[in-house]
């Protein structure tokens, strides 16, 4: 018989082994259903996950498709560590976008170098002031901050609708629901020549670094790990419940903010109603997946970029439904929650005869 | 979460070098023998919409039926319109398709950005109006057979109201519209138009509450503009009647569908295909009627008149000859202004550009 035991302590071991042992999984379940669908098993596994690194152009892609996972990921992460739930940064990934392209539009005719950081700039107060108002409600009104955060989504992806098909709209396009394409002072510096890799990706890095430094030196980064995990005894310490809250969702807010401009101003260059694609909502994936530790997000955005790339390819030259992507990364969800299980439980063997002994005792008594 | 602890990890080396290596190590894509010619497609529904995309594919399949072995064909479902729509459309043109078709309004800056990188390859983009000299747009003038649905809807309902479920409004949605309600108006002066939008092209639970508030409302007959048979099912079920849109619903309403305005992309992709293979390709715009054969009417329901039957068919003639143009003067814009002057034709130009609502519809068109 197997049975499930407490661990004493949650194993630190088990802790940064299950993602591996997920990815391991889910590439298991992967093949088995692709042997099931009548396709190439190890060929679709390889085109999924290995393709995608074989040329300049898609590892450029990862690049670009993997920023606005680690960018969001790293606030929520953050976040997630305090107990603070900011499930919306859809939403304000989109108001970020808003503000950073209503920057872009507004000085159309200015070729400056300061039009960018103030799109920069302004995306990231958008993705704030959107943060602000679950933050504001919950330390007032102690409102539940996921359901908050979350029916906000729906409210910013509305209003980007509004404003492309309005006041945003691009006068010389008849009247189809799209921006004007941003002028060169507005678009991202391209990294990689010929490629759409653009210097969002360093900023990511930049600040997978700081989040690091934070959490991991910096008092900041010890208040947000005991408000998560000892709420009481930070309390005792004289942390503020209240100054978590918003700190955790400014700065949730703000990288979301910042990663909608640069969706924007990167790989796009204009605003259009469908760039929102759920990086708000993957990005959760991605947290989980990097333990809420920041090297292990941009390890977890750049794997979910390649599940989305090398689902396309996987289409693309095997024709694969698109479905692949998103079962996979469903897979990769449920065998990481599934094996976390083993952070706090081991596996316990226990034999018959182990039984009977303890079934005779009870019968003596 | 509370257990979540903190690592220790150390990473020596940046992960983008480890990935550029590995790139390198590996080596460029393999090359494939380019003796057959490929063909790809960029969809932005699932093919199993029964809509827009579905009809697309429909295109693909009478491809491979006309050139069998002679091409190859790949196509890539569910591709948003976002940032997404580049990399999948560079993808196909590195992997040596030699014309790209891409089906969907939100494709065209992609697909110009794409077409500069690759001046060898031909694109098609299907709704749009920026062309290149490697990129051409095509189109259906839907709005005939929309004139033409109108004119049995206005026959057949006996509320006199008719719902009419939309999408966005641009001015494809409103010009299907303008056009539905000139048809039902032309035989029937009392008619009226609600107009329900649902912001999306293919959500078959928004698109099945607007039908069903629109029937609550009164409507008998139900037009759409989005691409899921959700609304047709519905009518069938109230024992109401609906228009097919893009595709043969019959399927989904054999008692409800009056008549489906079936998007037949099949000849056109033929024809660009085999201009392709012969050298002769060159950019243009294609905006297909009636009489091109890319807008299809499915059977008319047999709850139909004879006389309807006679009406819709002559219109539908008419139309296709070129005697008739759903949008002829003298017409008026919903405030009452004048657009067209009497016996004027409206011009293709005003037509893809029309942001306005015609003299009877009632209701604000969101701007």
């Amino acid at each position: 018989m197997l049975k499930l035991e407490l661990r004493k302590e949650p194993s630190k071991l088990m802790l940064y082994a299950t993602p591996f042992i997920a990815l391991g999984l889910t590439i298991l379940a992967g093949l088995l259903l692709f042997a099931l669908m009548g396709k190439e098993p190890v060929r679709a596994i390889t085109t999924i996950f290995f393709e995608p690194l074989t040329s300049l152009y898609s590892v450029s892609e990862l690049m670009v498709k993997s920023t606005p996972l680690i960018l969001i990921g790293i606030g929520l992460a953050l976040g997630f560590r305090a107990g603070v739930w900011n499930i919306g940064a859809e939403g304000q990934f989109a108001i970020g976008a808003i503000c950073g392209s209503a920057g872009a539009l507004y000085f159309y005719q200015v070729e400056s170098i300061w039009v960018l950081p103030l799109m920069c700039l302004a995306g990231a107060a958008g993705g704030m002031a959107w943060a602000a108002i679950p933050a504001f409600l919950k330390t007032r009104l102690n409102t539940n901050e996921i359901l908050v955060s979350l029916m906000l989504v729906y409210v910013a992806v509305l209003l980007l609708g509004v404003l492309v098909h309005g006041p945003m709209r691009d006068p010389d396009g008849l009247n189809f629901p799209e921006s004007r394409l941003f002028h060169d002072a507005a678009i991202l510096p391209i990294l990689i020549e010929g490629t759409r890799a653009h210097a969002g990706f360093i900023v990511a890095l930049i600040i997978v670094a700081l989040a690091w430094f934070v959490l991991d030196r910096h008092i900041l980064g010890f208040q947000i790990k005991v408000a998560g995990q000892a709420p009481h005894a930070a309390r005792f310490a004289g942390f503020s419940d209240k100054r978590i809250v918003w700190l955790c969702f400014m700065i949730s807010g703000a990288l979301a903010g910042l990663a909608g401009v640069f969706e924007a101003a990167g790989p796009v260059g204009q605003l259009v109603p469908a760039l929102p694609v759920g990086y708000g909502f993957t990005a959760i994936i991605v947290a989980f997946l990097g333990r809420l530790h920041p090297v292990g997000v941009l390890l977890g955005g750049l794997l979910l970029a390649l599940t989305y790339i090398g689902g396309e390819s996987a289409q693309i030259s095997m024709s694969l439904p698109s479905a692949t992507t998103s079962v996979f990364q469903g897979m990769l969800l449920f065998f990481l929650l599934a094996a976390d299980v083993f952070v706090n439980y081991r596996l316990k063997w226990t034999g018959r005869a182990a039984k009977t002994s303890a079934a005779l005792r009870q019968a003596a008594e | 979460m509370s257990l979540m602890k903190h690592s220790k990890m150390k990473y020596s080396k940046p992960i983008v070098g480890a990935l550029a290596a590995l790139a390198l190590a590996v080596g460029a894509a393999s090359a494939l023998a380019a003796d057959k010619v490929k063909v790809g497609f960029v969809y932005v529904g699932p093919i199993g919409d029964h809509g827009w995309s579905y009809q697309h594919h429909e295109g693909l399949k009478a491809l491979k039926a006309k050139f069998g072995d002679k091409i190859e064909t790949t196509h890539v479902e569910k591709v948003s319109e976002g940032p997404d729509a580049e990399r999948v459309i560079q993808q196909l043109a590195a992997k040596g398709h030699k014309i790209i078709f891409t089906t969907s309004f939100g494709y065209m800056n992609p697909t110009l950005k794409v077409a500069k990188r690759f001046p060898k390859v031909m694109f098609e983009h299907s709704t749009g109006f920026k062309r290149a000299k490697n990129v051409s747009t095509y189109n259906i003038r839907f709005y005939e057979g929309r004139y033409v649905a109108g004119i049995i809807a206005g026959k057949m309902t006996k509320s006199n109201t008719i719902g009419y479920i939309a999408s966005f409004p641009i001015p494809e949605v409103v010009m299907g519209i303008n056009a539905a309600y000139l048809g039902a108006k032309s035989v029937n002066p009392n008619v009226k138009f609600k107009v329900i939008w649902v912001s999306t092209w293919f959500d078959p639970g928004k698109e099945a509450d607007a039908a069903k508030a629109l029937t609550d409302q009164g409507a008998d007959v139900l037009f759409q503009h989005t691409d899921s048979p959700a609304a047709m099912k519905l009518a069938e079920q109230k024992g109401k009647f609906a228009i097919g849109q893009a595709s043969n619903m019959g399927a989904f309403g054999p008692k409800a569908q009056l008549t489906a305005l079936v998007n037949n992309w099949g000849p056109y992709y033929i024809k660009r295909v085999q201009a392709v293979m012969d050298g002769t390709w060159k950019s243009g715009d294609t905006w297909g009627g009636i009489d091109s054969g890319m807008l299809k009417f499915a059977a008319w329901n047999k709850a139909i008149p004879a006389d309807v039957v006679k009406l819709a068919e002559a219109a539908r003639d008419q139309i296709s000859s070129g005697k008739l143009h759903p949008f002829t003067g003298p017409m008026k814009k919903q405030d009452g202004t004048m657009f067209l002057k009497a016996g004027e034709k409206i011009s293709d130009r005003a037509l893809s550009g029309m942001n306005f609502y015609v003299e009877g519809l009632d209701g604000k068109l969101s701007k």
